[in-house]
């Protein structure tokens, strides 16, 4: 009962550290907020209102047709029509367009006579991944031309058509799959520098030494550092998840209760290794850049935006130390594709485990550096 | 007068040695200097790739024939596909549930009858859309072969398949598309913003909280004199840094430098100063390390990533957004890396992009200058 209410106080004291420094409230309160308004509408990898620049040749009305179906698409907007083909090049150097399409004189009059028409399509491959996108919308809209017009002219049609489904995400919206993935983001940011600092703020100000001389257990004093923490993580992702859900409109298909298990047992983890870097620091900044250092890769490798498939094999076997990378499985799961526990198992006993672990050197290395 | 200046020289010698000293013998500033940027370089050139490969895709093939084997062996040819034969849809689905498959090509028992009727034979495709850039190339991938397969069924049936429009692609500055290309060369400027604005502006911090910057105040120095001390180090790091990428670039990750070296340099020292600039201008108002690297990573770190157009396309994001890109120095820079390494020297795109980094230059600089005082507090 008596180390109970200690470790009480010590939380209590832990809490009143934090958020009694105006620009300590402002760190926990500003950078999510932020981070989520700007990740949410401008980390997309969708495509709208790709510039394209068309030479179109033909007189007909089948290329007419065809251009007006790509208008009507929300990916392409026609900027340009160009009448030499001198005129594209500068076009695409200087980045006015995309994308440009070119059409032949005899491009109708091909198509009536059974013969194929040609369409050509360049592309701008500074950004190879929008080439990539905006050719994949193109061939889709091309695949229906087809279809229509051999239906149109009552031959054989194609013998085998795809029909494609896209579970959990139907329209295929870039913003399902990165919002979720923000609040695993913001958690192991938000969590980690406020661990991170704890005590590494005791040992620049000289206090560490006076926290060791109470009647306080090594392990009360470890476990002081990470309820705050754990606290803070547990309110913010309840914020996030409800702006995710009221303010972005992803869906929440899963059970809340195996949501909730992996944010604890990721806080867990954020909270061991955030402590990890602040045994090791001597001072804030050291903990602040320590915290950097394990942040930016982390980010990179858990498959926050590109998927850890596509890695060399390395550094995937490298992307298991990273709890993020279990999180951010379990955070889609739930969301979009209504994961419950039993799915989730093999995501979170390893952030659990790198939790332990992390917490046991934490306290190790507590211990034994001394200044 | 010539006095003045040669004492002026002579102090500014001493505050610039000073500085470097305090980089070397600092171990964070080491860290931020040198090893995250050859983390950065390693995770982007060999960790980050959007280029899907090996996609585990399930082949439910309800009746094996050999029209149905001819379609789903032509998965196997492909090097994007790893292929596993299901024979009930359920199964497959199930695995596609547990993420044990990325995506399903179904092909019901009646695939080859249904291929000589009239109508098309129907095949069902479904991929995990959780990811919705992955399902989609995923997806096209699945297209690609379907293709394929169709030019090759109307061969051995002796036709030509009718396609009334082909689309006859070429993709310029990057025709492999591979994506490394368009990355690499937009990670200088990040690191570059890291150097510049995040260590330039905790170390001047640093000097305001231990309260040296007063007693630096207490020396003859003037205020351009130590603000030119301050910045002309890690200037000479910053560039080192984007010399050191852009070497690793062309060497290890093969990216093509198709612009000349000068413009490269002229853009990168300009963006540099703006970075410091930056730093400086957070150091100013911050006056307190933690707050300064929060300010920093706020400010210029996060937006030099997510809103310069370095993974990101900046035309597809919504119209407010694109507006405040606008602010971001990184932003003119990536446009200018990504034409200088991958398309040449195209003046049209890499002026107006200077000169939006210098006019945002001269701006900070005003602030800084009316910001700046030898005055405590």
């Amino acid at each position: 009962m008596n180390t109970l209410w200690q470790l009480l106080a010590l939380v209590n004291k832990e809490f009143l550290a934090l958020l009694r420094d105006p620009r300590s409230r402002l760190v926990l309160i500003a950078p999510p907020i932020v981070q989520l308004l700007v990740f949410g509408y401008a980390a997309t990898f969708d495509l709208n209102d790709v510039p394209v620049a068309v030479y179109n040749q033909d007189r007909g009305s089948l290329s007419r047709e065809l251009l007006a179906r790509i208008e009507g698409s929300p990916a392409f907007h026609i900027a340009y029509r160009v009448t030499h083909e001198e005129q594209l090049r500068p076009l695409i150097d200087q980045r006015k367009v995309t994308l440009v399409l070119a059409m032949d004189a005899q491009f109708s009059r091909d198509i009536s006579q059974g013969r194929s028409a040609h369409l050509q399509a360049l592309l701008d491959g500074r950004n190879s991944n929008s080439a990539l996108i905006a050719l994949s919308y193109l061939r889709n809209i091309l695949i229906d031309f087809n279809q229509q017009q051999l239906q149109r002219q009552g031959g054989p049609t194609l013998p085998a058509a795809l029909k494609v489904r896209a579970w959990y995400n139907e329209n295929m919206a870039s913003r399902w799959f990165i919002v979720p993935g923000i609040v695993g983001l913001l958690l192991l940011v938000v969590t980690l520098v406020v661990t991170a600092l704890s005590i590494a703020r005791e040992r620049e100000e000289g206090t560490f030494d006076q926290l060791l001389v109470t009647p306080l257990h090594p392990w009360q004093i470890l476990l002081g550092k990470s309820i705050p923490g754990l606290i803070i993580g547990l309110i913010e992702a309840s914020f996030i998840i409800l702006l995710a859900v009221l303010w972005f409109e992803v869906p929440l298909r899963g059970s809340i209760g195996a949501l909730y298990l992996g944010i604890l047992l990721f806080l867990l983890s954020a909270v061991g290794v955030g402590l990890m870097i602040s045994a090791i620091s001597v001072t804030q900044q050291q903990a602040l850049l320590g915290a950097f250092l394990f942040l930016v890769p982390a980010v990179i490798l858990s498959g926050f935006a590109t998927p850890i498939a596509n890695m060399p094999e390395v550094v995937q076997w490298l992307s298991y130390l990273d709890p993020l990378r279990y999180f951010l499985v379990i955070v889609r799961g739930v969301f979009l594709e209504g994961d419950g526990y039993a799915l989730l198992l093999h995501q979170y006993w390893p952030m659990a485990l790198i939790g332990i672990v992390s917490l046991l050197l934490a306290g190790w290395l507590a211990r034994h550096r001394m200044y | 007068m010539s006095r003045r200046l040669a004492d002026s020289r002579r102090r500014l010698r001493g505050m610039v040695r000073k500085e470097w000293l305090q980089i070397w013998r600092d171990p964070s500033s080491i860290a931020i200097a040198f090893v995250l940027p050859v983390i950065l370089l390693f995770l982007f050139g060999y960790g980050v790739s959007l280029d899907a490969k090996d996609i585990r895709l399930g082949l439910v093939v309800e009746q094996m024939d050999s029209d149905s084997r001819n379609f789903a062996e032509s998965f196997g040819r492909s090097d994007y596909f790893m292929p596993r034969y299901f024979s009930d849809i359920r199964e497959a689905e199930q695995a596609l549930t547990e993420r044990r498959l990325d995506g399903i090509v179904w092909l019901r028992h009646d695939f080859s009858q249904r291929l000589l009727q009239p109508s098309p034979a129907a095949i069902a495709v479904r991929v995990n859309g959780v990811d919705a850039n992955e399902a989609r190339i995923t997806a096209g991938y699945i297209q690609g072969v379907w293709f394929g397969w169709l030019e090759k069924y109307a061969r051995e049936h002796g036709r030509e398949l009718d396609t009334p429009v082909q689309l006859q692609q070429r993709v310029w500055f990057n025709s492999a598309v591979i994506s490394r290309h368009y990355l690499v060369p937009g990670l200088i400027a990040i690191i570059m913003t890291l150097i510049g604005s995040l260590l330039t502006s905790m170390v001047i911090a640093r000097e305001w909280e231990r309260g040296t910057m007063e007693a630096m105040m207490a020396t003859p120095l003037r205020i351009p004199e130590v603000l030119a001390g301050k910045l002309i180090p890690y200037f000479v790091l910053g560039m080192a840094g984007m010399l050191f990428t852009v070497v690793l670039a062309k060497g290890l990750f093969a990216v093509p430098l198709r612009g000349s070296f000068g413009a490269l340099l002229l853009s990168g020292a300009l963006f540099m100063l703006v970075a410091l600039a930056m730093g400086l201008l957070i150091s100013i108002i911050a006056k307190n390390q933690f707050v300064a690297g929060q300010i920093a990573i706020i400010v210029t770190f996060l937006p030099a990533f997510i809103l310069s157009g370095f993974i990101f396309d900046i035309g597809s994001m919504p119209a407010p957004i694109q507006l405040i890109t606008h602010l971001v120095p990184a932003r003119y820079f990536v446009a200018i890396l990504q034409t200088l390494f991958l398309a040449g020297d195209i003046w049209p795109v890499i002026l107006p992009n200077l000169g939006a980094m210098a006019l945002m230059l001269l701006v900070f600089m005003m602030i800084i200058r009316r910001k700046a005082h030898k005055r405590i507090a």
